[in-house]
């Protein structure tokens, strides 16, 4: 997705672009997400600025050709709705909605009793909760084909980057891949959770990691669940760097049926061997949350691997030492609903025009300078 | 030995053991579902429990995977419109 985002918005400004993957499209990072547009889990700083920013891009996208490309990926501006159980975790909520709407979220508090007016299967008794309307939703693998045809790119399926080509003068000028030489002025690395192995072609260290997450996916139901929803405990998830499973719910319907069921986080490598710990805590979760999901039947699950980064904030721009070679990577968990932001980023770093959100904060340099990342 | 069910209110006789699906096909019934958006026809595609094409309703339960559940005497069977659970059902 951010590959494609980084194609699109470089083929618009007039850039020949050439997309190179391993595998097939959105058979990676992308394939093995929910395609959540989030703001309401994100706390004031850089990566709420580039989810807002992104926001827009979104909605702008999903406008072309009179709502075609939004229609195309199942774009769905439909909001989400963060529960809390406890009258203590409701308070929590209300402080952190505060800060957010300093920065330009919207977030209306609801009471308890009045959740059943966005979500009418919510569980009852729930202490309160807060709506926010600027949260959306794509289908990360449309998303990522769509976005790519739009663009116009060159596309190279089934080759795997093998190595980075440097002139004389130590600047990129192209990659190896496994089937053949590309020559390019810049390079771009948006290579998922594969990110740090493309930078350690060149000796820079980029610590992008696995962080593993499983979705359940029910049997196809009626439109039950009309919004994102889920658990105050989410927004701690996400921000924690503990290597154990947490999990939290996060429900959602989808337009062809099935509702989703995530998320679960651990960083256990690459291993796709399904975890029935983490499994049964998300379904035990999400009937906590929707009752009615007790009776409904799982019909089967996936599995994908965020790419994380230790302080929590993608790498967007300039290698620290080869000329020409861009990142765009670590984008953990909100890759898809950062990536058009990205994509504009990285295109206005390469023309050398003003990126529209400061860059600085996303510098991957930050890594090869010691002491410097804080966990 | 054989067991008696219902499809869509038309007795019908398979052989115990016999999977729901199996049991259609031999009775050369070979669509059971019509999809949530087109309303097409579906019925068995892998028959072996991955692609969920085959569903339908048994007794009353909707998305039950005709491929791998075993027909029982006097199940009703009925085919699945949409999710199978739209007013109509």
């Amino acid at each position: 997705m951010i590959g494609a985002a980084c194609a699109y918005y470089a083929a618009r400004a007039g850039l020949s672009v050439t997309v190179v993957d391993s595998g097939p499209v959105a058979g990676g990072t992308s394939g093995g997400g929910e395609g959540n547009l989030l703001v309401s889990d994100k706390e004031p700083g850089p990566e709420l600025e580039l989810a807002l920013r992104s926001q827009e891009l979104w909605r702008t996208l999903a406008a072309e050709d009179d709502g075609a490309l939004g229609a195309a990926f199942e774009y769905e501006a439909k909001g989400g709705l963060v529960v809390a159980f406890t009258a203590a975790d409701f308070e929590a909520l209300e402080g952190f909605a505060a800060t957010q709407s300093a920065s330009g979220v919207v977030a209306e508090q609801v009471a308890g009793e009045r959740l059943t007016e966005f979500e009418p299967f919510i569980a009852p008794g729930l202490a309160g909760g807060f709506w926010y309307p600027q949260d959306a939703q794509v289908m990360p693998a449309l998303a990522t084909a769509r976005l790519l045809r739009a663009s116009g790119a060159r596309l190279l399926l089934g080759r795997a980057v093998t190595g980075l080509l440097l002139s004389g003068t130590g600047a990129v000028r192209g990659v190896r891949t496994s089937s053949g030489e590309i020559s390019a002025r810049y390079v771009v690395n948006a290579a998922g959770f594969g990110a740090s192995a493309v930078a350690a072609f060149v000796g820079s260290a980029l610590p992008v990691q696995p962080r593993r997450g499983f979705v359940l996916v029910t049997e196809p139901l009626p439109a039950m669940v009309r919004h994102k929803v889920y658990s105050a405990a989410y927004v701690a998830d996400v921000s924690s760097s503990d290597a154990a499973l947490q999990s939290s719910a996060v429900v959602e319907g989808t337009p062809s049926g099935p509702v989703l069921i995530g998320a679960s986080r651990e960083r256990v490598g690459l291993d796709r061997t399904p975890s029935y710990d983490a499994l049964g805590r998300l379904a035990a979760q999400a009937a906590e949350l929707f009752p009615f999901l007790a009776d409904v039947k799982v019909q089967r699950y996936y599995a994908g691997f965020r790419p994380y980064l230790p302080d929590h904030l993608p790498a967007i721009g300039p290698d620290a030492s080869v000329s020409g070679l861009f990142h765009a990577c670590g984008h953990e968990g909100a890759g898809i609903g950062l990536a058009p932001a990205t994509g504009e980023m990285i295109v206005a770093l390469l023309t050398g025009e003003d990126p529209i959100v400061s860059p600085e904060p996303f510098r991957p340099s930050r890594f090869a300078e010691p002491g410097e990342v804080a966990e | 030995m054989s067991v008696e069910f219902t499809f869509d209110g038309r007795p019908l006789t398979a052989q115990a053991g016999q999977t729901v699906g199996a049991a259609l096909l031999a009775e050369g019934i070979r669509s059971w579902r019509t999809t949530r958006f087109g309303g097409r026809p579906r019925g068995l595609f892998c028959g072996i429990g991955v692609c969920f094409d085959c569903l339908v309703t048994v007794n009353g339960e909707p998305n039950v995977r005709a491929c791998l559940a075993v027909v029982a005497d006097g199940d009703a069977v009925r085919t699945q419109v949409g999710d199978g659970r739209d007013s109509g059902e």
